[in-house]
């Protein structure tokens, strides 16, 4: 009789590759913290743009006011790209770059960054996030209509499969789904049909024998929630998705380039701003989901910090998240052995589910006629469940440990600094950063940038044949164009867009007794104002995280209000001259990026200037420490993710619309 | 505090774009005193205060959700804006039947810059009147309509909001993507009325854009409506089209006599918000749908909606 085979592996297995999403204020900055990262054992960067960035705008534009070196670095052109390098061998380094809209371009900056460190562009390793349908479904950070996006993503996979060839063009984003709201078989199905229409779109551009090997590139980026069985179902289920994909519809028959590969950044939305300790757990938990059953392992990781529902992350911070993964991976027995959920009855059952309704809600994205053109139809799915989530947490089903349920807590030293526990940063990087500009535009050769944006145009335009939007865009960053230059551009050419707000195909409330007693409320208002009362909600700033925006829209339309959802990318003038046209009693606004002290002050002051006394509500991550500032500039009431509950928060709005009405100020907004 | 009616009405009057929010404000409000305040307003508009029929042009917009409605408004909107036009659009959406609420999203989707003070944006709710215009709204369109040389309404849809646009505007816009036999089926069956210009959304399809504008206008000249213009437009970059439209919708408005046709939709419109606040009884009190109609055709060409109503509700009495 044989022996039972032994459960270890002959050696274990190397780690996942460990990153952390980092960077802030300016190159130089960022690329010390990209040293100090390395040398605690980091083995991949994972670099963080700033939104004006992200969404091709220069530091110095409009738009761009309070968010620049935010959310993560700013990058204007060339020079930006080589300090944010200095002395990290790009030729072993493998970077991981969370761009989006403006990829192809950050791509070029690097290409062009390593040609003068002498390394040439074939040997590049790294990955582009590059996923535009799900900024236009969850993330915001879109800069061109859907058409002219997919062409630029195309013409990405075209030139790197031949030029770049270590490099992933493209990371299809489960992650940014989930954190919308979507259920584990809506992540699954939609992030699915978004890489079909991506490899449908990719199939045009390049000859049918590399079609194989563009496949074999295409990776996925997920997100991991804290059910971390089911959530590990869901991985195996994409495994299966994404090999069956290949073989049937892309004809891949070789086993290695059939394998899902997939990086991980885990559950931001789950992590709570009440006793924010509580996280580590939740991350450690949810980092299981990845890296538990071998045969669906992350190829790499990189977790959040504790305090992320507080502000930004502090290096020590994130130093603390790169050591778990590394107790995780050096200490534990976890890569000695091989799958340890293979035979599993319960595992089996969890992935046959997940894939049933994934390949049914597939199915539905189909008929629409893929991701591309169901964007509107995925987008209220999202909201739907996004509320569905909200509405178990509310009301207590979904048991969140210290924020509805076990709430009694001790005073935290972890945030008893005076920052609050979180980076702050510095805002003369704005002013800086523009300097920055203005005197690189004053040393390079003008007329060369020029010719190399009137190329760009060109070949945008489609007037100069086939030719590949990489290879314009290279000679622009190699030329000294700047980010909001190629942006600029290209938005000439290509036209702006807004994407589908998803709030307006949200189906109606399910009966709620809480809800009636507050349409009751609004019923009553409207005998005091002589109308029904009218919220305008909008996000100022750069900021494209709009699930918070859309469920107060939502809400509000439940409990009776009317409700004018502005959406994302908004000027506080803009904002200020809605309020007056539209006549709304409160305006609501949201900002997630910290750009709050220099945005939300502007708005009030803008719309008393127009004759607008409407109260001012402020929702999103806001540190303790500036809510007083916030108040003291007009803001009535501040929300923040510890204020779970939205009808209680409707409550308010009822509450403050009735005060402002009686108080005999004059008539709510634009009167004369 | 009501807002002083009479002034704001002197103002619009005198074309004081800035006095518009204020007045839609009061136009909206169903307050006692605003009622008051709004009777004084649209006097100062009336025909006889303005010597005729508010000069601007009321267009009404109307179309299936999805046939690209906000993003053509867009492009009209900057069109017009070029040619230094003042506009004013009310977004019309319908009202949740439970909550009562809405949510107002078009304003979204339609660009615009906040430094243009010749171009106005309003987000009105259907409120009661299922998928239809609220009278205020109408009481607001025809108001704007002295104000702002042009004034586009949208609503979603065919049915009651339909039927709506057609008695408060000048010109009649269907909006239709190809491909989308709806329209065709609507028509030929009479559900809905013939427009005055009808148009064929994303001909950057090409093909099948070009397809379905000749299918229309075939359809409308088998019906005798040889009139209608159909009019194939791309709201995408490079937009196609819109100028045509525009021209399209002028050439209509020129060739209709508009005191007439605005006479005889408040008429129609006075008769349907009589039947919706009183019901088909009362219609039946008054000798039926013919006795009312006629009673309304023997009243003075100038009177507004609510005045019509007035004489209705007199005859109840």
């Amino acid at each position: 009789m044989d022996s039972p085979a032994s459960p270890r592996r002959e050696k274990p297995d190397r780690p996942w590759m460990m990153r952390t999403y980092a960077g802030h204020s300016t190159a130089k900055a960022s690329n010390e913290l990209y040293r100090r990262n390395l040398e605690k054992g980091q083995t991949g960067l994972s670099v963080a743009f700033d939104l004006p960035t992200q969404t091709g705008y220069d530091a110095g534009d409009e738009l761009a006011r309070g968010e620049v070196g935010k959310v993560g670095v700013p990058i204007a052109h060339r020079g930006d790209m080589e300090a944010l390098m200095a002395g990290i061998p790009l030729a072993e380094m493998n970077t991981s770059m969370t761009i989006n809209a403006t990829a192809a371009w950050l791509l070029a900056l690097y290409i062009v960054a390593a040609e003068s460190e002498g390394v040439e562009e074939s040997v590049l390793q790294g990955t582009t996030q590059n996923d535009i349908i799900k900024e236009f479904l969850a993330r915001g950070t879109y800069a061109f209509p859907p058409g002219p996006s997919m062409r630029l993503i195309a013409d990405m996979i075209a030139y790197t499969v031949e030029h770049v060839p270590k490099w992933n063009p493209i990371n299809i984003c489960s992650y940014h789904l989930q954190e919308a709201g979507a259920t584990p078989v809506q992540e699954i199905a939609y992030s699915m049909s978004n890489a079909i229409a991506v490899l449908d779109a990719a199939r045009e551009r390049v000859p049918s024998e590399v079609m194989a090997k563009v496949f074999g590139r295409i990776s996925f980026f997920v997100n991991a929630g804290v059910r971390f069985v089911e959530e590990h179902a869901k991985l195996r289920a994409m495994g299966i998705l994404w090999e069956q994909l290949g073989r049937e519809r892309y004809g891949v028959s070789d086993p290695s380039l059939l394998r899902l590969r997939y990086g991980v950044q885990v559950n931001s939305l789950g992590l709570t701003e009440a006793q924010p300790e509580n996280n580590v757990q939740r991350i450690v938990l949810e980092m299981l989901a990845v890296t538990l059953g071998r045969n669906a392992r992350a190829r790499a990781i990189q977790l959040p910090a504790w305090n992320e529902a507080l502000g930004l992350p502090r290096p020590w911070d994130q130093q603390w998240s790169l050591r778990i993964q590394q107790v995780m991976a050096y200490e534990t027995d976890l890569l000695e052995y091989d799958d340890i959920f293979e035979g599993s009855k319960v595992m089996d059952g969890l992935v046959a589910e997940l894939l049933d309704g994934a390949r049914a809600e597939m199915a539905v994205v189909a008929e629409h006629g893929g991701a591309v053109e169901a964007v509107p139809y995925m987008k209220a799915a999202l909201v739907d469940s996004h509320r569905e989530r909200l509405r178990a947490i509310e009301s207590g089903e979904q048991v969140v440990v210290g924020m509805n349920r076990f709430t009694e807590t001790e005073e935290s030293p972890l945030t008893a600094d005076a920052e609050g526990g979180i980076l702050v940063v510095d805002p003369a990087v704005e002013q800086q950063q523009i300097e920055n500009i203005a005197a690189w535009r004053a040393e390079r050769d003008e007329q060369a940038v020029r010719r190399a944006l009137d190329e760009l145009a060109t070949v945008a335009r489609g007037d100069a044949g086939e030719t590949n939007l990489m290879v314009p865009t290279i000679a622009a960053a190699r030329a000294g164009a700047t980010t909001g230059e190629w942006a600029a551009t290209l938005r000439d050419v290509f036209g702006s867009y807004r994407a589908p707000t998803g709030v307006g195909e949200a189906s109606a409330a399910v009966a709620d007794a809480d809800l009636d007693e507050l349409r009751g409320e609004v019923e009553a208002l409207i005998d005091v104002l002589g109308r029904r009362p009218k919220i305008l909600i909008g996000k100022p700033g750069l900021d494209g995280h709009s699930n918070g925006a859309e469920q107060i829209a939502v809400r509000a339309r439940d409990a009776g209000m009317d409700v004018v959802y502005e959406g994302i990318r908004l000027t506080p003038a803009q904002i200020a001259a809605s309020a007056l046209q539209e006549g709304v009693h409160v305006v609501g606004l949201s900002i997630l990026s910290g750009s709050h002290r220099a945005l939300i002050p502007d708005v009030v002051e803008r719309l008393r200037a127009e004759g607008v006394q409407a109260p001012v509500i402020v929702g999103g991550i806001i540190p303790e420490q500036d809510v007083a500032e916030l108040r003291a500039a007009g803001v009535a009431a501040v929300y923040t993710p510890k204020d779970f509950d939205i009808t209680g928060i409707m409550r308010d709005i009822v509450r403050l619309v009735a005060e402002s009405a009686g108080q005999g100020a004059p008539a709510p907004s634009g009167a004369a | 505090m009501s807002a002083d009616g009479r002034s704001l009405g002197i103002r619009l009057r005198e074309r004081d774009l800035a006095a518009a929010p204020a007045a839609l404000n009061l136009l909206e409000s169903s307050a006692p005193a605003d009622l008051q305040q709004a009777r004084l307003l649209l006097d100062e508009l009336s025909p006889q205060a303005l010597g005729g029929e508010p000069a601007g042009h009321l267009i009404g917009l109307t179309g299936p959700p999805g046939a690209g409605k906000s993003t053509l408004l867009s492009a009209l909107a900057r069109e017009l804006r070029e040619r230094e036009r003042t506009v004013a659009i009310l977004a019309v959406d319908p009202s949740s039947r439970r909550s009562g609420g809405s949510l107002l999203g078009d304003r979204a989707r339609i660009e615009h810059d906040p430094a243009d003070r010749g171009l106005l944006i309003r987000s009105t709710a259907a409120g009661q009147r299922l998928g239809g215009i609220a009278a205020p709204t109408r009481a607001a369109a025809l108001a704007l309509a002295a104000c702002f040389d042009v004034v586009i309404v949208e609503t979603v849809g065919v049915g009651q909001a339909e039927t709506d646009v057609a008695d408060l505007a000048d010109t009649v816009a269907v909006v239709v993507q190809p491909g989308s036999g709806d329209a065709l089926q609507f028509i030929k069956a009479g559900i809905m009325e013939v427009p005055d210009v009808l148009v064929v959304t994303k001909s950057d399809l090409g093909q099948v854009a070009m397809k379905a504008r000749r299918d229309l206008s075939a359809a409308l000249r088998s019906l005798g409506a040889s009139e209608t213009e159909v009019v194939a437009v791309s709201s995408l970059p490079p937009a196609q089209g819109v100028a045509e439209l525009l021209a399209a919708l002028e050439r209509h408005r020129a060739r209709i006599d508009v005191t007439a046709r605005r006479a005889a939709g408040r008429r129609e419109a006075a008769l349907r918000s009589f039947t919706l606040e009183h019901g088909e009884a009362a219609l039946r009190a008054l000798g039926g749908r013919r006795a009312a109609s006629a009673r309304l055709e023997a009243a003075e060409d100038e009177l507004d909606e609510r005045q019509l109503v007035g004489l209705l509700e007199e005859q109840l009495s």
